[in-house]
C-alpha cells in the first residue's frame, strides 16, 4: 500500500514530536486531507474579485452549476432538441451535493448517497429511473420493477445501543411498554398523516414538495418546531424522540429542536414509494452514492458540462443575459451570451452573482462534515452483522454507511466507510467557523474517537482518512420557511434567468433538486422561444 | 554410579529408545495414511524403508571407533530431534512441497537410520559389562518389550489424547532425556561432555516448544473440534480450509463446516449433477460455479461428448490444493488436469457479469447461505445472471441444503427460481455424512428425455431416479418469499431453521 512509507514517517514525527514534549502518547495520524468544496474559488466570488472578461463565447442556454438540478436542467434541454447550451460548474466535477470519490478500494460518496423509491407523483424522477435501467418497466398492479442490484441489500439498517447493535434504526433493547404504545401511537398518526387528502384533495404531504395540499390545517404543522409539536401531542419517550431527532438530523441536518413540525411530518409521512419486487422503504444506492446519478446524467451530455467554471456575474440585457465566469483552467474570465440561463446553484450565491436580484432573508443552511474512511478490515460487533447504514444512539455523528455494501463480490476485504455528520451543536455560522478552523489531525481525532466508541482499535485498521466540509450543505426547513414568504419569493424567474435548486423546496432531496432542475428547464423554453 | 546402576540406566534407556522407535515408525506410517491415502500401501512402504534404513544405521555403526557413548548420546539428541518433529514438519510442509513423497521418505530415512545405529552401539557399549548371552536377551526383551507397549500406547492413548504432532514432540522429548541421563551418569567417561549438553538441552527445548505450541502448528485446537486429525489447514483471505481424516475417512471443511465425507461424497456428487447432464444429450459446455474441490467436474467428465467445463471459485488455494496433493486428486481423478477443464478464480458473481459464453448445463455448488454474502449467490439477482449464461435448452442445478432440516430455505430457493420465471424440479438424495439433501434443477423449458447415465456410478441408477423427486409430508413444499438482494428472506429462513435443528 503505497501510503504505508508516508504514513511510517508521520507516526515516527509525531513519536518524536511527542518525546519533545515530554513523552504524551503520540496521537495517531492518518493519511488524507480535507477536501472541496472549492473554498477559495467561492471566497473570491464573494469578494468580487475576478478580472474582467477577455473573452466572449455564445450558447442558446447557460446552466449555472452542476449540481443534480443543473444536470437535470441540462438532460431535458437534451432531451427537448434544444442541444446548445453550456453548463458551468464550479468544481472540476459537476455532481454538486451528489459528489463521489474513488480509490483503489471502492467508490465512496462525498454527500447524497440514496434515493427512496420515488412516489408516483415524482413522474420526472421515475422517468429517469426507467430511463436509466433504474426501473424495467411495470408489474401488473403498476409498480416498477426495480433492478435488483440498485436496491440496497439487505441488511440495509443497524443501530447501536445498549451495548450491542440490533436490525432497524429504531431502539428496541430496554424499551418500557410505554415507549412501545407511544411508538405504535405514532407510526400510526404517521400512517394517517401519509394517507390524509387536504380539503383542495391533494396528499398532505407529497414529494414533489408542492404538489403537497395547501389545507390551512396542515399549513399550520410548519409554525411549531418539530419538538414541540411530539410534545404536544404526548410523544415523550426518548427514545421515539432520539429517533426522529435523528431522522431530521439525517435529512435536514439538523435536529426537531430547529425543523419545523410540517417538514418533520414529512419525513414519516411523505412517501409512498411502490416496487413490484422491494418493500414501500427500500432505497437505490449505489457504491458512490448519487453520484452515480449525476454521472449518469452527465455523461451524455460530453463538452456541454464544464467544470472548473466560477460564475461570478448575471446580468440581463436587451438580447439575452451575459454570463460572466472566471476559467480556473486558464486562469482568465470569459462572459458567455445566452438567450437564456437556468440558476441552480443555491440561492445564497445566485443573490450575490444575479445583477438586480433582491436579496431574501432567513435562509438557513446546514454544515456538515463527511469523511471517508479507508479501512483494511470490515467493522463487526456485538449483536445484528455489519449494514449498511450503521448508527450510534448517544453519537453527535449519524453512523456510517458502508460503501462496499452493494458491491456483489463475497468477501471484500477492505472498505470505506463513509462517516456522516451533521454540525448542529450550535448556530450553523458558528459552526462554519469551528470547521474551518479544524485540522485534518483535528478531524481524525474526532472521527476515530466516535468510531473507536462502538469499534474499539479501529484506528488501527485505518489506511486513509479524508474529509469534506460542507458549509452550505443543506437548506433547513426552520419553522415559517417552506410555506413562508421567503421561499415564495425564491420562485419566480428574474428576466430570462430561471431558478432551480433544491434549497426552493426547503427540504434537499433529490426528487426536488431533479424535478426543480427539468421543470425549470421547460419553462426557460417557454419564457426564450 | 554402581556398575549395577549403571547397567540397569543403560537397559532402562534400551526400553525407551525401543519405544520410541516404534513410535515414529508408526507416526510416519500413519501420516502417509492420512496425506496420501492407501493406508495399507503407504504403511507397508514406510515400514520397509524404516526397517531398511534401521539396517543402513546398524551398518554403519561399524564405524565408529572411539568414543562409543560421546556418539551414542549425540545420536540420540539427533533422534530426539528429527523423530520428535516429523508429524509436524511434515504436517507443516505437506501443502507447500511440490513431491511430499520425497519429503516422507527422506525423513523416514534418516529417523530409521539413525534408530539403527542406536542398538549396535549400545551392545557395543554394554558388551563389557554383560556376558554375551545375558547382553543379548536382556538388550532384544526391553527392546520387544517397549514396542508392545509402543503399539498399544500409540492407538489407544497418543492419537485420541495428543494427536500425532503432540505425540510426536513428547516423544522426541523421552527420547532426548535418554541422552541426558546417560550424559549425567557417564560424565567423566565422555570427552566433550559441556558442548554435548548444550545440544541435547537446546533440542529439548526445541521438543518443548513444539509440544507447547503445536496448538498453532497443526490447529490442535481444531483436531479437538473436529474430533478428527486435521491434516492440512489453512487461512485463505476467503475462508479457513481444513481437511481431516480418521481412518479411512477424508473430509473437508470450510470455515469448519462440512463439504464432503470421502466416503460418500460420490452420492452428493451423482445426485448434483447426473439428473440434469443425463438428459441433456445435446450438451457440449458445461459451466460450475463454485465446487473448486474438482468433485462435481470429475462426475462431469463422465460424459466423453462433452467439450469444454469451465470451473469459476473464488479461492484459488482450494483448486491448487484439489489440483496438486494426491490424496485429493485421487478423489477427484484429478479432474483439472483434464484438457477439457478451464478453472478460472473468480466471484461467480462478477465473472458473470463480464461473461459472454453460453453454456448447456451450469451446476450451482456453493456453500450453505449462512451468511449475507454467500446468500447473494441465492438470490432472483443472481439466477437472472446465470440465465443469461444459460441455453435456452439446457439447465442449471442449484445444491439446496436439507429440505428435511430446512424445508423453508430449500422451498424458498425453488420460490426464487420460478420467480425468475425457470421451471424447476426439486429433488433430494440422501448422504449419510449430511443428512437428507436437496438440489433444484431449473430449466428455462421442462426438461423432458430419456435418462443416459454414464457407467461406473454407485449410486443412481435409471429404476431408482423417479424416487428422487418424491417428497414425503415432512419435506413438502411451504410457501415462502422470493429471495432478493434486498430482503435476504434465504438467509433468515436458513439462520432460524438450522438453528433450531442443533440446539435440539
Ligand atoms: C452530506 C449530505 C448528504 C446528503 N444526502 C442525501 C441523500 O442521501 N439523498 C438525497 O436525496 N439527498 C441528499 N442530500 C441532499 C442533496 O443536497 C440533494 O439530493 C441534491 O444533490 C441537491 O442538488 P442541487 O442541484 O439542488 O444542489 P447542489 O448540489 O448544491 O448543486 C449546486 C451546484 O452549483 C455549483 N455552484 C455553486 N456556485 C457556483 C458558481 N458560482 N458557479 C458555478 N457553479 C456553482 C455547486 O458547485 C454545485 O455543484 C445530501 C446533502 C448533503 C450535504
Amino acid at each position: 500500500m503505497k501510503s504505508t512509507r508516508r504514513e511510517f514517517l508521520a507516526t515516527a514525527g509525531a513519536g518524536a514530536a511527542a518525546m519533545l514534549t515530554g513523552c504524551k502518547k503520540p496521537r495517531p495520524r492518518f493519511s488524507g486531507s480535507i477536501l472541496g468544496p472549492a473554498l477559495a474559488a467561492g471566497h473570491r466570488m464573494r469578494d468580487g474579485s475576478f478580472p474582467p472578461p477577455t473573452e466572449t463565447i455564445e450558447a442558446g442556454v447557460a446552466i449555472v452549476g452542476g449540481g443534480i438540478a443543473g444536470l437535470a436542467a441540462a438532460h431535458q434541454l437534451d432531451k427537448k432538441g434544444a442541444r446548445d447550451f453550456l453548463l458551468l460548474e464550479l468544481e472540476r466535477d459537476p455532481g454538486g451535493n451528489a459528489a463521489c470519490g474513488r480509490n483503489a478500494v471502492s467508490a465512496y460518496p462525498w454527500g447524497a448517497h440514496y434515493v427512496p423509491l420515488p412516489n408516483d407523483e415524482a413522474t420526472e424522477v421515475l422517468a429517469l429511473f426507467e430511463e436509466l435501467g433504474i426501473t424495467r418497466g411495470r408489474d401488473a398492479n403498476g409498480a416498477p420493477i426495480y433492478h435488483e442490484e440498485y436496491l440496497c441489500a439487505d441488511p440495509m439498517e443497524r443501530l447501536f445501543d445498549a451495548g450491542r447493535w440490533q436490525e432497524g434504526l429504531l431502539p428496541q433493547l430496554g424499551i418500557g411498554p410505554d415507549d412501545r404504545r407511544q411508538y405504535e401511537r405514532f407510526f400510526a398518526e404517521m400512517e394517517t398523516f401519509r394517507q390524509t387528502l387536504g380539503a383542495d384533495g391533494r396528499h398532505a404531504f407529497a414529494i414533489p414538495l408542492d404538489e403537497s395540499s395547501r389545507d390551512e390545517a396542515l399549513l399550520a404543522l410548519d409554525q411549531a418546531t418539530m419538538a414541540a409539536w411530539m410534545t404536544k401531542r404526548g410523544f415523550t419517550s426518548k427514545p421515539l424522540r432520539w429517533h426522529v431527532d435523528y431522522c431530521c438530523r439525517d435529512d435536514y441536518g439538523a435536529g426537531m429542536e430547529n425543523i419545523s413540525a410540517w417538514a418533520g411530518v414529512h419525513y414519516f409521512a411523505a412517501r409512498r414509494g411502490r416496487a413490484a419486487n422491494a418493500d414501500h422503504d427500500a432505497v437505490v444506492t449505489w457504491p458512490e452514492g448519487n453520484g452515480w446519478l449525476a454521472r449518469r446524467l452527465a455523461e451524455p451530455l460530453g463538452q456541454r458540462v464544464r467544470g472548473g467554471c466560477v460564475v461570478f456575474n448575471l446580468e440581463q440585457n436587451n438580447s439575452g443575459v451575459a454570463v460572466d465566469f472566471f476559467d480556473l483552467a486558464r486562469q482568465r474570465s470569459v462572459r458567455l451570451r445566452a438567450r437564456g440561463v437556468v440558476c441552480a446553484a443555491p440561492r445564497f450565491v445566485a443573490q450575490r452573482i444575479v445583477r438586480g436580484l433582491a436579496p431574501v432573508t432567513g435562509l438557513e443552511y446546514s454544515p456538515w462534515m463527511v469523511a471517508n474512511v479507508t479501512l483494511a478490515l470490515l467493522p463487526a460487533g456485538r449483536g445484528a452483522p455489519l449494514a449498511w447504514d450503521n448508527v450510534v444512539r448517544g453519537s453527535a455523528s449519524l453512523g456510517y454507511v458502508v460503501a462496499t455494501h452493494q458491491n456483489l463480490h463475497p468477501v471484500p476485504h477492505e472498505t470505506v466507510l463513509t462517516h456522516y455528520w451533521p454540525l448542529d451543536a450550535s448556530a450553523p455560522p458558528e459552526e462554519r467557523q469551528r470547521a474551518l478552523t479544524r485540522t485534518h489531525a483535528d478531524w481524525c481525532d474526532l472521527i476515530v474517537a466516535d468510531l473507536a466508541r462502538v469499534h474499539p482499535g479501529i484506528d488501527a485498521h485505518i489506511r486513509n482518512l479524508d474529509v469534506w466540509l460542507w458549509g452550505h450543505g443543506m437548506v433547513r426547513p426552520v419553522p415559517g420557511f417552506i410555506w413562508g414568504e421567503t421561499r415564495q419569493r425564491m420562485q419566480p424567474p428574474h428576466g430570462a434567468i430561471v431558478f432551480a435548486h433544491s434549497d426552493m423546496s426547503g427540504i434537499s432531496i433529490f426528487e426536488e433538486a431533479f424535478t426543480r432542475g427539468t421543470r425549470a428547464a421547460d419553462s426557460l423554453l417557454a419564457l426564450i422561444s | 554410579m554402581t556398575e549395577r546402576g549403571l547397567r540397569l540406566l543403560l537397559l532402562a534407556s534400551v526400553f525407551t529408545i525401543a519405544t520410541c522407535g516404534l513410535i515414529y515408525e508408526l507416526i510416519a506410517g500413519t501420516i502417509a495414511s492420512y496425506l496420501l491415502g492407501d493406508s495399507v500401501l503407504q504403511f507397508s512402504t514406510v515400514i520397509g524403508v524404516y526397517l531398511f534404513a534401521m539396517g543402513i544405521g546398524s551398518w554403519l555403526s561399524r564405524y565408529v571407533e572411539k568414543n562409543l557413548l560421546g556418539v551414542f548420546i549425540q545420536v540420540e539428541f539427533l533422534i530426539a530431534l528429527f523423530g520428535g518433529s516429523a508429524a509436524a514438519v511434515l504436517f507443516g510442509l505437506f501443502a507447500h512441497v511440490s513431491s511430499f513423497r520425497v519429503l516422507l521418505y527422506a525423513i523416514v530415512l534418516l529417523i530409521g537410520t539413525l534408530v539403527g545405529l542406536e542398538i549396535p552401539l549400545l551392545l557395543r557399549i554394554l558388551k563389557d559389562r554383560l556376558q554375551f548371552k545375558d547382553l543379548i536377551s536382556k538388550v532384544f526383551t526391553f527392546d520387544y518389550i517397549g514396542a508392545l507397549l509402543a503399539s498399544l500406547l500409540f492407538p489407544l492413548v497418543l492419537v485420541p489424547h495428543f494427536g500425532l504432532a503432540r505425540s510426536g514432540f513428547l516423544f522426541g522429548i523421552l527420547n532426548g532425556g535418554v541422552g541426558l541421563v546417560a550424559l549425567w551418569a557417564l560424565w567423566d567417561q565422555v570427552p566433550r561432555a559441556r558442548l554435548l549438553r548444550i545440544n541435547g538441552v537446546a533440542v529439548l527445548a526445541l521438543l518443548a516448544c513444539g509440544f507447547v505450541f503445536s496448538e498453532r502448528i497443526v490447529s490442535w485446537s481444531e483436531a479437538a473440534a473436529f474430533g478428527e486429525d486435521v491434516i492440512f489447514s489453512k487461512s485463505t483471505p476467503y475462508q479457513r480450509i481444513t481437511l481431516t481424516r480418521h481412518a479411512d475417512d477424508l473430509r473437508l471443511y470450510l470455515n469448519g463446516n462440512l463439504q464432503f465425507s470421502a466416503r460418500d461424497e460420490y452420492r452428493y456428487h451423482e445426485a448434483l449433477v447426473h439428473p440434469g447432464l443425463a438428459r441433456l444429450p445435446h450438451a457440449r459446455r458445461v459451466l460450475v460455479l463454485g465446487g473448486g474441490d474438482g468433485l462435481a467436474v470429475r462426475e462431469i467428465l463422465r460424459y466423453p461428448h462433452l467439450e469444454s467445463v469451465t470451473l469459476v471459485d473464488l479461492d484459488p488455494a482450494m483448486t491448487r490444493l484439489f489440483s496438486t496433493q494426491e490424496v485429493l486428486t485421487r478423489l477427484n481423478h484429478s479432474a483439472f488436469a483434464s484438457s477439457k477443464v478451464h478453472v478460472v478464480n473468480a466471484d461467480a458473481f462478477t465473472w458473470l457479469k463480464d461473461n459472454r459464453e453460453m453454456f448447456d448445463f451450469i451446476v450451482a455448488d456453493f456453500p450453505d447461505p449462512s451468511n449475507f454474502s454467500i446468500g447473494k449467490l441465492y438470490t432472483t439477482a443472481f439466477y437472472q445472471r446465470a440465465r443469461t449464461a444459460l441455453a435456452q435448452e439446457g439447465a442449471m442445478v442449484i445444491q439446496c441444503t436439507s429440505p428435511f432440516v430446512a424445508p423453508k430455505s430449500f422451498w424458498c430457493i425453488d420460490e426464487t427460481l420460478r420467480a425468475c420465471g425457470l421451471v424447476t424440479e426439486p429433488y433430494h438424495a440422501y448422504v449419510p455424512s449430511f443428512g437428507e439433501w436437496g438440489f433444484i434443477l431449473a430449466s428455462p423449458r421442462a426438461l423432458g428425455g430419456p435418462w443416459r447415465l454414464p457407467p461406473g456410478l454407485r449410486f443412481l441408477e435409471e429404476k431408482n431416479v423417479a424416487s428422487l423427486r418424491e417428497f414425503p409430508p415432512d419435506m413438502a413444499r411451504v410457501p415462502t418469499e422470493v429471495n432478493r438482494l434486498n430482503n435476504q428472506a434465504l438467509v433468515r429462513y436458513f439462520e432460524a431453521e438450522w438453528a433450531r435443528y442443533t440446539h435440539q
